[in-house]
């Protein structure tokens, strides 16, 4: 029997997941017939799902963890089944910072954080203002990890400010912020319009970090097993879809039409190749793992992950480390993602919770299947992040 | 735009009207629009005495709300720029006071209300629902007046559209085939008719065509 359901979704790449169950067939395979509802800002998209205008919802992966911490406005609970995507975020500076630290020597290598990072500090000066999303943002999250990282006096005039992603060129241009940290396509659509060059790509920080999940009402999915199944199946599929190289043409056309991200496709295909356009001129960098909807379990919502955010989060907003960490694990469902995908072919790691940050190259791993490589996940600055030892 | 950002409605206690012994709530809109600013001012004014400011400016806005201070802050949910206002629930927030999104726990319909005429009310830690109830019950109403409003405006954009567009089908009707105007527009009438189409489709179809062969 075929059942309705009504997704969110914000106009970025990382929806893809969401509109190519839809477009591609992978949810009526499931007998879900979506309704795909795009969402003006990331506030109203939560507010849609707490009061129940949607189903399910794509979600920075934060999210649900601050609200678990009791971080944030809104007093619903949330619990994400899977991850969207691993990385896919970029870095952007201004073309008149960009230009400095050119002049600097910088050699815009678009990969190398700690060299990119040292080079911004010297060119900004006193003042910094960076842009991201949402306070509560992966984006926001490997910004201050990136810069705490580098070890170095930070400017005195350091602003980290929300700025709505369609905004995000426009501020640039304006002088409103200097940088940016922001989801494909809004860096792409930056350096088009010639106001900003792309830095770093979101990997060059944490090299496995989970982007957006799907996410939907805590309780939700033990409500309704059966829903919640098709939900997570139809989405891993749509992910395996959008993993394979050779889909990666005909993924840009169906995420480039107006109501999905209204953006040409040829921009939206430079994420989903990691052939990234960096500078207006023209320059081209390759970055294997720019974005990735499949390998290595990125569907995979690791406790761990979870848990580091919400140590990230406890330690900027004076809350109890521990107590946030363990409090995150419990929003992020690997219990509920393993159930449900037990039976679809996909192989999933028998562990729940991995040292973050540990793996410097891809590594096999013991999995449902015995065949998981999990993919080179470390942190810029080599430290690692063992969930039993949060504060070590 | 930048130059009407900040107008400030001052009302006027009327005479022998018992004022209330508390100051006026303060409330910020934040609203690009200067007709729909107007609007929804108009409305909270009639509504009781408050302190109501209008922000137009998109840039700063979360500093802009900071250095106001104000006891509760009403904006369309449809604006990007919500996301901004999420700064103002953190404890780290420029603001003196913690600010929480508005949602009724005891009476879920005003909440509904709300979301029904798509504004979204973040109001400081403290403040008491009776006094939020008239203030939301105002914007309600004008919020509703501003959907609306949008509606009709863009139906008015298409009607011209439509309409600029069947003069240059008759133009190009009347060129190629040396008639008048009534009577490029009867055929433009019949062949719509004929194939169950509407009128300016047919036009938009034919000065498409014309446009190609060019």
């Amino acid at each position: 029997m075929t059942a309705p359901m009504r997704l969110g979704f914000v106009p970025l790449v990382d929806a893809a997941p969401l509109i190519v169950a839809d477009a591609l067939g992978f949810a009526q395979e499931e007998g879900l017939e979506l309704d795909l509802v795009a969402a003006p800002s990331w506030a109203a998209l939560r507010d849609m799902l707490a009061l129940g205008q949607v189903t399910a919802a794509q979600m920075l992966s934060p999210v649900p963890v601050a609200m678990a911490l009791g971080l944030g406005g809104s007093a619903a609970r949330f619990e994400a089944l899977s991850v969207l995507n691993a990385n896919g975020d970029v870095f952007g500076v201004s073309i008149s910072l960009a230009d400095r630290m050119r002049a600097n020597g910088y050699g815009f290598d678009f990969s190398d954080a700690r060299g990119a990072g040292l080079a911004l500090l010297v060119a900004a000066g006193p003042t910094l203002r960076i842009g991201v999303p949402f306070p509560f943002s992966m984006h926001a999250e490997l910004v201050h990890y990136w810069l705490a990282g580098l070890n170095c006096p930070l400017p005195p005039g350091l602003e980290i400010v929300t700025v709505p992603p369609p905004r995000m060129a426009e501020a640039l241009a304006a002088g409103e912020i200097d940088a940016f940290c922001v989801g494909e396509p809004r860096g792409s659509v930056a350096v088009e319009r010639g106001v900003g060059a792309l830095l770093l790509p979101g990997c060059a920080i944490w090299g496995f970090a989970p982007e957006k999940v799907l996410t939907t009402r805590a309780g939700w999915a033990e409500e309704v097993p059966d829903l919640a199944g098709r939900l997570i199946r139809a989405v891993w599929r749509a992910g395996r879809w959008l993993g394979a190289p050779e889909n990666r043409m005909m993924a840009s056309e169906v995420l480039a039409a107006p109501g999905r991200l209204d953006v040409a496709p040829d921009i939206i295909e430079r994420a989903l190749t990691g052939r990234m356009v960096i500078t207006p001129g023209g320059d081209e960098c390759t970055v294997p793992g720019f974005i990735e909807f499949f390998a290595g379990a990125a569907t995979f919502p690791w406790r761990s992950q979870a848990a580091w955010i919400g140590l990230r989060l406890a330690q900027r907003y004076g809350l109890d480390p521990l107590t946030s960490s363990m409090l995150a694990k419990g929003v992020y469902r690997s219990d509920l993602h393993r159930l449900h995908l037990a039976h679809a072919g996909a192989d999933l790691p028998g562990a729940s919770e991995k040292v973050e940050g540990y793996l410097s190259q891809p590594s096999p791993v013991a999995s449902a299947r015995g065949r998981l490589i999990l993919p080179m996940d470390r942190f810029f600055d080599a430290r690692i992040f063992d969930p039993d030892h949060p504060l070590r | 735009m930048a130059g009407i950002a900040a107008q400030k409605v001052v009302t006027l206690p009327l005479s022998g009207v018992q004022r209330p012994m508390t100051k006026p709530l303060s409330i910020i809109v934040v609203e690009k629009d200067r007709d729909r600013a107007r609007l929804i001012v108009d409305g909270l004014c009639e509504a009781g005495d408050f302190d109501v400011f209008v922000i137009g400016e998109e840039a700063g806005l979360a500093r802009r709300i900071a250095e106001r201070n104000p006891d509760l802050v009403l904006i369309d949910a449809g604006n990007p720029s919500r996301d901004v206002l999420e700064e103002l629930t953190l404890a780290s927030a420029p603001m003196q006071r913690p600010v929480a999104m508005f949602v009724d726990q005891s009476d879920g319909s005003l909440t509904r209300a709300a979301i029904e005429a798509g504004v979204s009310a973040y109001v400081v830690d403290g403040l008491k629902a009776e006094r939020i109830k008239p203030i939301l019950d105002a914007a309600i109403a004008r919020f509703h007046m501003v959907q609306k409003m949008r509606v009709e405006l863009s139906e008015a954009r298409r009607a011209l559209e439509e309409r600029k567009v069947i003069d240059r089908a008759k133009g190009i009707l009347m060129r190629a085939k040396g008639i008048g105007e009534e009577e490029a527009y009867a055929l433009i009438r019949k062949t719509a008719m004929d194939q169950g189409r509407k009128v300016a489709d047919v036009a938009q179809a034919l000065v498409m065509a014309a446009d190609l062969l060019k």
